[in-house]
């Protein structure tokens, strides 16, 4: 095992000059899928944002005791698409109305009943805020027999779902597109590195190697490369979106990759050199 | 320790192939192997190593059916060959005493045990003073010379030599020979490919003939062996 480290590492000081270029290059079509990553994430990020909004409010009965209410919201809460019921009393209601609507203040000011009906405002998870879901659940609160009327945004709802698919569906074909073109440079990089060394490869088999003895430096090395394109591909990155990203603006509050992002990228990275180089030794291989 | 029989090697391109080849090599024997350019030489080693597979017939070389094989077997096999060849093989940017040492390295050889093996054998052939120099900085007798060394690191039974003066001036030639032939008296059995029939003459060692890839002559089959292609299909 420690050969094959050494070995390893040996490759890289004999070849220091294709063994960078490899690097960068590796570090260049993965920033590539980066950038397009940060959009992809930005995107997804102003969309959650949007969703958020997406609500069901439950107006309730005149006169329901407050018991079957409370009693009615834990039950709603327990949904599995539900995220949090919130109860408007007829006097928050009311509160609110006067805060909102300010050229209706003096109206509701002189009231002498409260017109406004208590409501349950319930918010449901992300991944259940798709038109179907919410009129679903909405379904099921219209068969609680305090509620009086379930309103939500039909028509915005559903084009928020077009938008979510249609940006799915880009994302998909682009990123894909993307994430080919990374695997062909990352394979072709790798290949060109095992095929300078196809000679060591060929002595290396008449002496009496192993094929997996003759696989693991070459292995090690490519997801070597591969966890370095990545690294510097993630720094290439970081530095593009500080130039980008303004404080205020139309590019204020953008967001970064997580740290399990950016671990799926180098993953991603040290896969592809990994698995190029198998196949690029396993070509020669058979040759001898 | 090798035998051939009925050996069938066919080519796509159809020459440099191997027709019924038949033949027993000895423990401890030294053999030449002698014909033109694409007589068979190379392909019969090929078949000893385990590079190309006869398409008919049998070949066994230290216990091992080349023809069948399995491919986990090629290394025990070629770890009991040590193999020689024309242009050296040498990695370039290791060191004599590296490019022997790899050999063993890649046998797992323990560790503590190289550096004596690999100065003991670059001893052996003379090389001990230069172990520290790359092959860029060698002669060609001094390279065919470390290869030789890589080849007997690992003390194996039988030594495969692919014209391995092929390169070299004849001082040279008749050092790597006489090399060849102090490793042969110490017990290893050598088979040598060569055209050079100076060699085969200086010494009075066994010589097999190829021809279109038919054996057809073998000093071991008796005195008055014949020089023309045997005409009786065998």
């Amino acid at each position: 095992m420690s050969l094959t480290v050494r070995e390893a590492l040996l490759a890289f000081r004999r070849a220091p000059l294709l063994s960078a270029l490899s690097v960068t290059t590796i570090a260049f079509s993965l920033f590539v899928v980066g950038l397009f990553g940060l959009v992809a994430v930005n995107l997804k990020h102003a969309l959650s944002t949007i969703e958020e909004r997406v609500e069901i409010v439950a107006y309730t009965l005149r006169g329901t005791p407050t018991e079957t209410i409370a009693q009615a919201s834990a039950d709603i809460a327990a949904f599995p698409e539900v995220s949090a019921v919130n109860f408007v009393s007829q006097d928050e209601a009311l509160r609110r109305a006067r805060a909102e609507l300010v050229e209706f203040r003096d109206a509701y000011r002189d009231l002498n009943t409260n017109p406004l009906p208590a409501s349950l405002e319930i918010r449901l998870k992300p991944g259940s805020r798709d038109a179907e879901t919410v009129a679903l659940v909405a379904d099921r609160l219209k068969g609680f027999t305090f509620v009086d009327d379930v309103r939500f945004g039909r028509d915005w709802i559903a084009k928020l779902d077009r938008l979510r698919n249609l940006l799915g569906l880009v994302g998909l074909l682009v990123g894909g597109a993307f994430a080919v073109v990374a695997v062909v440079i990352i394979g072709t990089t790798i290949r060109m590195a095992v095929l300078q060394r196809a000679r060591e490869i060929s002595i290396m088999r008449l002496v009496g190697a192993t094929d997996w003895f003759i696989r693991g430096p070459f292995l090690l090395e490519g997801a070597m490369k591969g966890l370095l394109g990545g690294l510097l591909a993630i720094a290439m990155c970081a530095a593009a979106f500080s130039v980008v990203r303004t404080d205020d603006g139309l590019f204020a509050g953008l967001v970064f990759f997580q740290t399990p992002q950016l671990l799926l990228g180098l993953l991603f990275g040290m896969a592809m050199g990994f698995g190029a180089s198998l196949v690029s030794v396993g070509r020669h291989l058979r040759n001898v | 320790m090798i035998s051939f029989s009925s050996v069938f090697k066919a080519y796509a391109k159809g020459t440099g192939g191997l027709r019924d080849v038949s033949l027993q090599i000895r423990k401890g024997e030294f053999v030449f192997l002698t014909g033109h350019s694409g007589a068979g030489k190379s392909t019969m080693l090929k078949c000893m190593y385990a590079a190309e597979r006869p398409t008919n017939g049998s070949v066994k070389v230290a216990g091992f059916e080349i023809g069948d094989i399995a491919p986990a077997d090629v290394p025990r096999l070629r770890r009991k060959l040590g193999i020689v060849f024309q242009d050296f093989q040498l990695l370039d940017d290791r060191t004599a005493h590296e490019n022997v040492a790899f050999a063993l390295e890649v046998t797992g050889a323990p560790k503590d045990t190289i550096g004596g093996k690999v100065m003991r054998v670059l001893t052996q052939v003379g090389l001990a003073a230069k172990a520290g120099a790359y092959p860029r900085e060698l002669s060609g007798g001094e390279q065919q010379r470390v290869a030789i060394a890589r080849a007997l690191v690992n003390d194996p039974p039988i030594l495969l030599a692919d014209e391995p003066t092929g390169n070299l001036d004849e001082r040279a030639t008749r050092g790597v020979f006489q090399l060849l032939r102090d490793i042969n008296a110490g017990g290893t059995c050598v088979v040598m490919a060569t055209h050079d029939l100076d060699l085969v003459k200086a010494a009075n060692y066994r010589s097999v003939e190829l021809r279109g890839g038919e054996v057809v002559y073998d000093s071991a089959d008796g005195a008055g062996g014949s020089d023309e292609p045997d005409g009786g299909g065998r």
